[in-house]
């Protein structure tokens, strides 16, 4: 009786999907192909160690520093690495200025190619099969659901991430930010603002 | 291919689902399947132009009911059978039947944060002489392969301009077949919206594309 109720607990606990992740991870521990250990590193470095609070540094000192903004322009994959960021999947990387006549979006109709030294794993609908068919065709449409209304005269730049070149788009920094420090102005920047489906 | 991961495009996919916090991780056999993926791809049996590939081969049918890491599971068995690191009684049972292919060693986990630092490089160090300019007219080809491409669908055919050269790539097409690199000149290529989506898109929007030089004739 209680075996069964083990049984059905466990039934219940682990989706069919997870067993087979389960199996495959063990099945390549046991061939000796896969350490599990590798596996905790891995995840907790795309969990704790990427995201956009990186990218978030590129833009505040992009803002401060003209000198830096040149480079970035001429060499963004260089300029991003003085930071400290670089590696896998943003090996060649081209920044993309926002500016009061131009709006960068940047997507992936194939996949889901993004910058993950400066902006980590992509959120859901980034990957979703809704932004990769629409936003290239009716990218005003994509922006309007977030939330980012522009009129006729700017010019809407879309990246389609088709190749190993990732793209990062550089914010216009806000108005009535002149007396912030670089620090302060990186915790205005988002996610979705060095993507382009938000203005700061 | 013209397989149904080329979206760009498409309609019927209605509204972006976005998640306030959301974590990089919704399940723990996401970041299992994630980190899988990395760790399998550093035994060195296949390249990235692969393992995209594994993923758009997934059946339509299936590619459109997954998630985006069942498609990045399902890609991952197929490469691992097809590389013959794995056998389907091995994948079917989840028991192994006999040891590894010689050679294969697992990746090590004190070497996992500079792997990622460093990345790969893609760009090759080969004089090869550009075919276009900035600025130059050119059309993408219109081409149907039935391997791996990254010349989508919506842009065969268009008329656009060369914006910059990125330099000499890899070419996926043939890397992903296992063909070889064939370096070649990659370029972004911008093309109005209306070229590519005709009357209704604003008349100053844009889109660029980063296209091979196999990719392009010019116009």
């Amino acid at each position: 009786m209680s075996k069964h109720h083990h049984d059905h607990d466990e039934g219940s606990r682990f989706s069919d999907v997870e067993l087979r992740v389960r199996a495959l991870e063990s099945l390549l521990v046991e061939k000796g192909l896969v350490n599990p250990e590798t596996l905790d590193k891995l995840i907790d470095t795309f969990e704790t160690k990427l995201g956009p609070r990186n990218g978030a540094r590129v833009v505040a000192r992009a803002w401060v520093d003209p000198d830096y903004r040149q480079r970035l322009r001429e060499d963004a994959s260089a300029a991003i690495a003085e930071l400290g960021y670089s590696g896998m999947q943003g090996e060649h990387m081209v920044v993309v200025e926002n500016m009061p006549q131009v709006h960068n979006l940047v997507i992936c109709t194939l996949c889901s190619c993004y910058p993950w030294p400066v902006l980590g794993l992509p959120p859901v609908w980034y990957k979703s099969n809704a932004y990769r068919a629409r936003a290239v065709a009716d990218p005003r449409s994509v922006l309007k659901e977030f939330g980012v209304k522009l009129s006729e005269e700017v010019e809407v730049r879309v990246w389609d991430s088709t190749s190993e070149v990732r793209y990062l788009v550089l914010p216009e920094r806000p108005d009535g930010t002149q007396g912030m420090n670089e620090e302060e102005l990186a915790a205005l920047v988002t996610r979705d603002s060095m993507i382009g489906t938000a203005k700061l | 291919m013209n397989g149904v991961h080329d979206m760009g495009g498409m309609h019927g996919f209605g509204p972006m689902e976005r998640e306030r916090d959301e974590p990089v991780f919704h399940y723990r056999w996401e970041a299992r399947t994630f980190a899988l993926r990395q760790a399998c791809g550093a035994l060195g049996k296949w390249n990235i132009d692969m393992a995209r590939h594994a993923n758009e081969r997934i059946p339509p049918a299936e590619y459109l009911a997954a998630t985006y890491y069942e498609r990045w599971l399902a890609g991952l068995e197929r490469l691992l059978l097809e590389s013959g690191v794995l056998a389907q009684s091995e994948l079917a049972t989840g028991r192994s039947a006999g040891p590894a292919p010689a050679g294969l060693v697992a990746f090590p986990p004190e070497k996992v944060e500079k792997a990622v630092r460093a990345g790969r490089n893609y760009r090759v160090d080969t004089p090869i002489a550009a075919g276009f300019a900035a600025g130059a007219h050119v059309i993408a080809r219109n081409i149907n392969p039935t391997g791996a491409t990254r010349l989508p669908r919506y842009v065969r055919g268009k008329r656009g301009t060369v914006d910059r050269d990125h330099g000499v790539f890899i070419f996926p097409d043939t890397n992903a077949a296992g063909q070889g690199q064939k370096p070649q000149h990659l370029y972004s290529v911008q093309f109005s919206a209306r070229e590519l989506w005709g009357v209704e898109p604003a008349s100053k929007d844009r889109v660029y594309l980063d296209l091979w030089e196999d990719y392009l004739e010019h116009a």
